[in-house]
């Protein structure tokens, strides 16, 4: 399985180590560079990187690469899977799973790792039976330590372990019982020049904040659950209530999770939210730049947090536009233009134009650059999804629940 | 934060104050020997301190030190010594170096093992788990010993977590003396009759490490893996169910065997027969199998399959990955596409992720091209996409092309063309040409459209299309000479070295058709010659050669010239090659003896090369291994074995009656040989208190088992209310909730329990197969070294079960042979599939009229539907036609003809006006078309409505083998078959109109037929289950002779009445 883990930062140095073999010599790690060296890009190293003895594994995120290395035959995913479950549980535990925050909390880090995998198999990876070894950090906890001369290691040992609910610590204590659920929609779309939709799919997830004392058996139901086409599910789910009656019924773990992720069948025609009407030229040393964004079908809600993004070709100079609404900025080392729009007012649709300068001497490109939009749409669910009732068996006391609904854009690409 | 931070930044002033240098980051070792000593004095003064906050300080920094690679080793002493502090953290952080340096200080480091020792008869299971743990990763052979007795001991201990820990434990221990490994396979053995989900994924773990051939050590626990899989935690199943597909590759059928053989010829009757003499044998010892049966797949092979599906919903892409391999290696045809659909979402996540599911994608496709043809536009590319991402992505589109979707594949691939990235561009152009080759419908378009990439601006496009081009002529290049002008034209312009290889190997073979040409070609290239690229000169030379036999007159003196230029040629290929052809063209003396056949040599017509993904050899690795990313065996790579021929004896998974898991019997009557084993007097008592927190730690894991097996049986109604019942109880509390779950399982079990003991204590093990015998030999042999087991299982086996026996059954082992239950009484061979057809038009159930406003239509869905299995999915749309809101609609009184049963929707609180909603019941019509009475209701209004089925959507597609359809062909003959007569009209004489006008009519799915003009279909009808066949043979003179067969002889002679019509319409 996993035999060591090297974390590289953005400038090639590896700066923390774990073996939980024996030692493999960091030299190993030539053999990643060597790879990293031809790529184009961070993103585009490849994931798996064999070698004459050992086999390289890794993932990059938050600007680290996490190079595990193993010597024997395993499924890729795997050990994929649980180096993104690794850096999961770095940022739950400090916020953000950058490298000043690894190397701020070295200790706890390298008590994580030992946790979490055993000779190579991974351990405890669940966040509630984590945090009940290994104390996460706060500033009060860190004021009281560097008094005290305590650490963050919990004084008692947990006995999570032993519950037949595995991802849930047991004696949760709180004096507000609340649950929030968050239902998230992105709409991944491609749009093609003439405003067509070539491509479109809407992706959800429910995410939850659930904090509740003992140990509560919950129950969600949807008012059209036929909606959803394909989901899948935090363990804590009951796959056959789902499976036979369509609600979800669960023991949450503590805290921020995700309870399911879905996917909205395709056969349901996506409501795509704006437009974008792009026209973009070149000829001869420069071209012409015009956008204009515009609300769709948005069920009369307002479209918000509109930021347009477009990778200009290498060969642009410089852009010179003037927004009707908000800002505009075009990075001339990675030619990528930015138009935060805020707010669409269907009254008066923002644009967005000007002119664009080539270097000189070199022809105009060829094609039109593609256009990424974000947007976000409060209190909406595009797909229609809506939560009927949440229940709660297993305690006494009522709850404080809610229900947010939010559309945002995933992928959503126009080509011009 | 800020203190973890602070003694960070500490360590490192310290050490820049104290050596006098900059920090040298990355060295192991930085500075001098001296101030080396003099920095880790400093640590060594406050670990010999007794102040805990000193010690837990200089452990931090030096855990810090091993955090960044640096050497720390010389510290050992001062820091082992620490081992016993009372203080958990310094005792923790102590650990982590000793297993980082034990390896090294061997001597050292036999000093702390007392420590361990000590920690492992710790009441506190976590210490003990960690003092196993550390114990285990220390590496040091002399305390071998040691580990073993430790690890024994923990095996057997109360708490799952430490026993999870002893499975870990057993590879390190193998890694450090191989010579254990009997006596590990041992412990592994015991730890794969452990029931909690905690122990089974680690212990597959080690399994799969030490001795994954040992089969033997499965076959007991099989039942009781595939069971318990759903609630073991996510990176235990990725194992098991890695190690289940290996093990049902050997002891069980190919699925698809039946269809290969199928397909071979008309002499498949021939092969039955045979197969049935084979299989007497076996049929003498279990009655199970219906002689009839060619192929049967076996009720566990089903089982694997059935509970492995629920995982392709976890939200670990790993899981996902691996029942994705599992069901295309071991399940049968029909079954692998619902695979698709996961993986497809698996491409949301990570990048990394997409990677590796895509490159597994793309060997599906190669393999099971429908597979994946709806999910067609997940794969389009997206310009944030890393290159390795894309290229997979066009490997894909690629590989899906057909017929149909190949316009809109090359739709898209005209985006991609315009990209920037050349890299993505030349793969994309490749790819066309592959879709040209493999479509010849659009080769001609295809071709067109490269063409026009001739005349890109981007220089490498051009190359790269000339390329591609020059592979497509090359299939048919009759009717394309002016594109063959016009890729000679532009060898002048071109540079890049492949392309105009490319084109000079055109122009020379095909010079016949580019007379004029040619010459004046080779002509410009002889003058570039010496500066040329080596594969330019070589083709310069082929050329030469290959003009100066169709056309001597003009060409001979360029040739030789040609020839005479490559003779003093740097590469000694092309002086080869130039020495060659000179021989061959124009011999120096009399004509050669090969000189008369040069133009067969190097005119011969060639064949086209097959553009074939590069992912078809990807093949031979088992899906979602190392081996098969990088294309290449890794290390520990084990090859999936071929399907036996034979399956090996089944019985082998059954369990004797108190199965080891049946924890309480197992307990009581395996303590005792195992206290006389190792164990002294102290232990047998907590032994015993372990009993008691064990039972009812797994009481309450029991909630949730029964609720499973519930749910599996799923027979609506009643058995809902059970369901609820289960889930409170467990919820509230643990302990209580045995009552009624266990009361049902026995009843269940005790069924169950009798035959499936019998035939291993009555029937020797079956001697006729040679692959079965060995093994079984074998397993005598372990059990033999294993005492225990033998004495457990003579002393309780025959113990004839009276009903208080029955009470220590545990619901997981109800359960367990409840999901057999299900599997022997169903057909295996004959599944359920999806219907071919879902008509979209709906019936009318209430007029707006007659509803004041309120309209509703039914459609039948032909769907599972989702209350019960027996009924058939009907979906309601409410419209609201009003403008104020209709509410709390319902369904009101039923009037039901007897036995028919009707699950009602949830009431709608409000219709907003001008709206409409849709909703789905299910109806029970016992397979009669009687209408479906009842009223629907809505705040004060009542309407009747009635549906009457269709007597096709009382049905349900199934499909079977073509032998399966004929063998029960064959049973419903006399009064259960029906037949008419109808001429179908000669535009429709087709198989796809035939197909799809019978599954329009009723739902019923198509069964290959070998026989031309001979259409079959099979269907059951949805509440009884019974099977219906449907034969259209279409004759000479477009009249079809039409045969129902079915036990049901109403719906049969309904059916044949509306498939003669819908046949004979025009």
């Amino acid at each position: 399985m996993i035999h060591s883990l090297f974390m590289i930062n953005s400038a090639g140095d590896i700066f923390m180590e774990k073996h939980w073999k024996s030692v493999i010599s960091r030299s190993v790690c030539d053999y990643f560079f060597e790879e990293q060296q031809k790529a184009n890009s961070p993103e585009d190293v490849n994931p798996v990187i064999s070698t004459p003895h050992h086999y390289l594994i890794h993932i990059y995120r938050e600007n680290i690469y996490f190079v595990a290395v193993c010597t024997t035959e395993v499924p890729p995913l795997f050990v994929i899977e649980f180096l993104h479950r690794v850096v999961d549980t770095f940022t739950d535990y400090f916020g953000d799973g950058g490298e000043t925050a690894i190397k701020d909390n070295y200790v706890i880090v390298y008590e994580l790792l030992e946790e979490m995998l055993d000779n190579g198999f991974p351990l405890a990876t669940e966040s509630n039976i984590l945090k009940e070894l290994i104390k996460p950090p706060n500033i009060l906890r860190t004021v009281v330590n560097t008094v005290t001369g305590s650490s963050n290691l919990a004084d008692t040992l947990p006995t999570g372990q032993l519950s037949n609910v595995p991802w849930r610590r047991a004696g949760v204590k709180y004096t507000n019982n609340e649950a929030y659920f968050d239902v998230i929609e992105e709409i991944d779309a491609i749009i093609d020049k003439q405003g067509s939709t070539v491509f479109a799919d809407i992706q959800g997830v429910i995410d939850c904040c659930v904090k509740l004392s003992g140990m509560p058996d919950l129950t969600l139901s949807f008012m059209n659950p036929r909606i959803l086409d394909d989901v899948s599910f935090h363990p804590c789910v009951r796959f056959k209530r789902w499976e036979s009656e369509r609600v979800l019924s669960f023991v949450p773990p503590d805290g921020n999770f995700r309870l399911i992720s879905y996917h909205v069948g395709s056969q349901n025609m996506v409501a795509i939210p704006v437009y974008v009407k792009p026209n973009i030229s070149f000829r001869e040393g420069g071209g012409r730049f015009d956008v204009t964004v515009g609300p769709k079908q948005t069920m009369g809600k307002l479209v918000e947090s509109v930021v347009i993004t477009c990778a200009m070709p290498k060969v642009v100079l410089n852009m010179n536009l003037t927004p009707t609404q908000g800002t505009y900025t075009f990075d001339p080392v990675a030619k990528v233009l930015t138009w935060d729009v805020g707010k669409i007012n269907p009254q008066k649709l923002p644009n967005l134009r000007g002119n664009i300068s080539l270097q000189s001497g070199s022809p105009p490109p060829e094609s039109n650059p593609a256009i990424s939009v974000q947007f976000k749409i409060q209190q909406m669910a595009v797909s229609g999804l809506k939560v009927n009732r949440l229940d709660m068996y297993g305690e006494k006391y009522k709850p404080f629940k809610g229900v947010k609904y939010l559309t945002k854009a995933g992928n959503f690409q126009v080509r011009t | 934060m800020s203190n973890g931070g602070g003694s960070y930044n500490a360590q490192n002033d310290s050490r820049a104050g104290s050596t006098g240098e900059p920090d040298m980051g990355t060295e192991p070792t930085g500075g001098f020997f001296s101030a080396d000593y003099k920095k880790h004095d400093d640590l060594k003064q406050m670990l010999d301190s007794n102040k805990d906050n000193l010690k837990l300080e200089a452990m931090k920094r030096i855990v810090g030190m091993v955090a960044k690679g640096k050497d720390a080793s010389d510290l050992f002493a001062a820091v082992v010594k620490n081992v016993v502090s009372k203080n958990i953290e310094v005792k923790k952080l102590v650990y982590v170096y000793l297993v980082r340096y034990a390896e090294e200080q061997q001597d050292l480091a036999l000093l702390s093992i007392a420590t361990f020792q000590r920690a492992l008869k710790d009441p506190n299971q976590l210490i003990r788990a960690s003092a196993l743990r550390v114990l285990s990763s220390i590496r040091v052979p002399v305390i071998v010993p040691i580990m073993m007795l430790a690890l024994k001991d923990s095996v057997v201990d109360m708490s799952p977590y430490v026993r999870k820990t002893a499975a870990h434990a057993i590879p390190k221990l193998y890694s450090l003396d191989p010579e254990q490994k009997d006596q590990l396979i041992q412990v592994i053995e015991k730890l794969l009759a452990d029931k909690t989900t905690l122990v089974v994924g680690s212990a597959v773990m080690a399994f799969e490490e030490l001795c994954p051939d040992r089969v033997d050590l499965i076959h007991k626990n099989y039942r009781k893996l595939c069971n318990l899989l759903v609630d073991v935690e996510e990176w235990g199943q990725v194992v098991i169910i890695n190690m289940l597909t290996r093990y049902a590759r050997t002891q069980f059928l190919d699925p698809n065997q039946q269809d290969v053989v199928a397909d071979d010829d008309k002499n498949f009757y021939g092969d039955e027969d045979e197969k049935d003499s084979e299989e007497e044998e076996e049929d003498e010892e279990k009655e199970k199998t219906p002689p009839k049966k060619p192929y049967m797949m076996d009720p566990d092979h089903r089982l694997l399959l059935r509970n492995t599906k629920p995982l392709l919903q976890s939200r670990n892409a790993a899981v996902v990955m691996a029942v994705a391999q599992l069901y295309h290696h071991i399940a049968p045809k029909s079954e692998v596409g619902l695979v698709a659909k996961a993986l497809v979402r698996l491409l949301r996540s990570h990048r990394e992720i997409q990677h590796v599911v895509l490159s597994n994608v793309a060997t599906l496709t190669t393999i099971r091209k429908g597979m994946f043809e709806p999910y067609l536009k997940s794969f389009f590319v997206r310009p944030s996409d890393p290159i390795h991402v894309r290229t997979l992505k066009l490997e894909i589109l690629t590989n899906l092309a057909t017929e149909t979707s190949i316009s809109t594949i090359l739709r898209e691939f005209q985006t991609y063309v315009t990209s920037s990235d050349k890299d993505f561009v030349a793969a994309t152009i490749q790819a066309i040409g592959r879709c040209a080759s493999s479509i010849s419908e659009v080769t001609e378009t295809c071709l067109n459209g490269l063409v026009g990439l001739l005349s890109n601006r981007n220089e490498y496009v051009v190359a790269e299309s000339v390329v591609v081009i020059k592979k497509l002529l090359q299939m048919q290049p009759d009717s394309h000479s002016e594109i063959i002008q016009h890729m000679a034209k532009l060898a002048d312009t071109i540079t890049v070295p492949m392309a105009r290889a490319s084109i000079l190997w055109m122009v020379g073979e095909y010079s016949d058709r580019v007379p004029k040409i040619a010459p004046d070609l080779l002509r410009k290239m002889a003058k570039n010659f010496i500066n040329e690229e080596d594969i330019v000169k070589l083709q310069i030379l082929n050329l030469a050669a290959k003009l100066c036999i169709t056309n001597p007159k003009q060409t001979k003196l360029l040739c030789q010239y040609v020839l005479n230029l490559a003779k003093y040629d740097q590469n000694y290929d092309i002086r080869d090659r130039a020495r060659f052809i000179r021989q061959l063209v124009s011999p120096a003396g009399e004509k050669g003896a090969l000189g008369k056949h040069a133009k067969k040599i190097f005119l011969a017509s060639k064949p086209a090369p097959v553009l074939d993904s590069s992912f078809k050899d990807r093949d031979q690795w088992q899906l979602g291994s190392l081996s098969h990313m990088i294309n290449q065996r890794a290390s520990g790579y084990s090859p999936l074995p071929d399907f036996p021929a034979t399956a090996p004896d089944p019985t082998v998974r059954n369990v004797e009656v108190p199965m080891p898991w049946a924890e309480k019997t197992h307990k009581k009557k395996a303590g005792k040989p195992k206290k006389e084993a190792f164990y002294s007097d102290e232990e047998e008592e907590s032994e015993s208190e372990s009993d008691s927190e064990e039972s009812s730690s797994s009481s309450s894991e029991s909630g949730s088992e029964s609720e499973s097996e519930d749910d599996s049986k799923s027979e609506s109604g009643s058995d809902k209310e059970e369901k609820k019942s289960d889930e409170e109880a467990e919820s509230s509390s643990s302990s209580s909730s045995e009552s009624e779950s266990s009361s049902e399982s026995d009843s269940d079990s005790d069924s169950e329990s009798e035959p499936d003991t019998k035939p291993q204590k009555k029937t020797p093990p079956p001697k006729s197969k040679s692959s079965a015998k060995p093994k079984k030999e074998a397993k005598q042999e372990v059990s033999l070294l294993d005492l225990e087991d033998i004495d457990m299982s003579s002393t309780s086996a025959p113990v004839p079960t009276p009903a208080s026996a029955l009470d220590v059954l545990s619901p997981s082992l109800a359960s367990d042979l409840q999901g057999l239950s299900i599997n022997d009484k169903k057909d295996t061979a004959i599944s359920v599939t999806t219907p071919m057809f879902v008509s979209t038009t709906s019936h009318e159930l209430l007029h707006r009229m007659t509803g004041e406003g309120l309209a509703a239509n039914y459609r039948f869905t032909r769907g599972t539907c989702i209350y019960s299995t027996s009924m058939v999915p009907v979906e309601l749309t409410f419209t609201n036609h009003t403008d104020s809101p209709v509410s709390n609609i319902r369904i009101g009184e039923k009037k039901l003809q007897a036995g028919m049963t009707l699950q009602e929707f949830p009431e709608i609180p409000t219709l907003p006006g001008g709206g409409s909603m849709s909703v789905s019941i299910g109806i029970d019509f016992k397979d009669t078309i009687q209408p479906a009475n009842f009223q629907i209701c809505t705040q004060d209004r009542k309407y009747n409505v009635s549906i009457k089925p269709p007597v096709g959507e009382l049905l349900q597609a199934v499909t079977m083998s073509e032998a399966d359809f004929t063998a029960q062909q064959s049973k419903l003959t006399g009064m259960n078959e029906n037949s008419g007569k109808a001429s179908i009209p000669s535009q429709h004489n087709n198989s796809k109109t035939i197909t799809s006008r019978i599954s329009e009519l009723a739902n019923v799915a198509p069964v290959f037929s070998s026989q031309d003009g001979l259409y079959r279909f099979a269907g059951k009808t949805v509440s009884g289950g019974t099977l219906l066949l449907v034969t259209v043979k279409v004759g000479e003179d477009n009249s079809a002779s039409i045969t129902v067969n079915c036990e049901k002889m109403a719906i049969c002679s309904m059916l044949v009445k509306e498939v003669k019509q819908k046949l004979s319409q025009a």
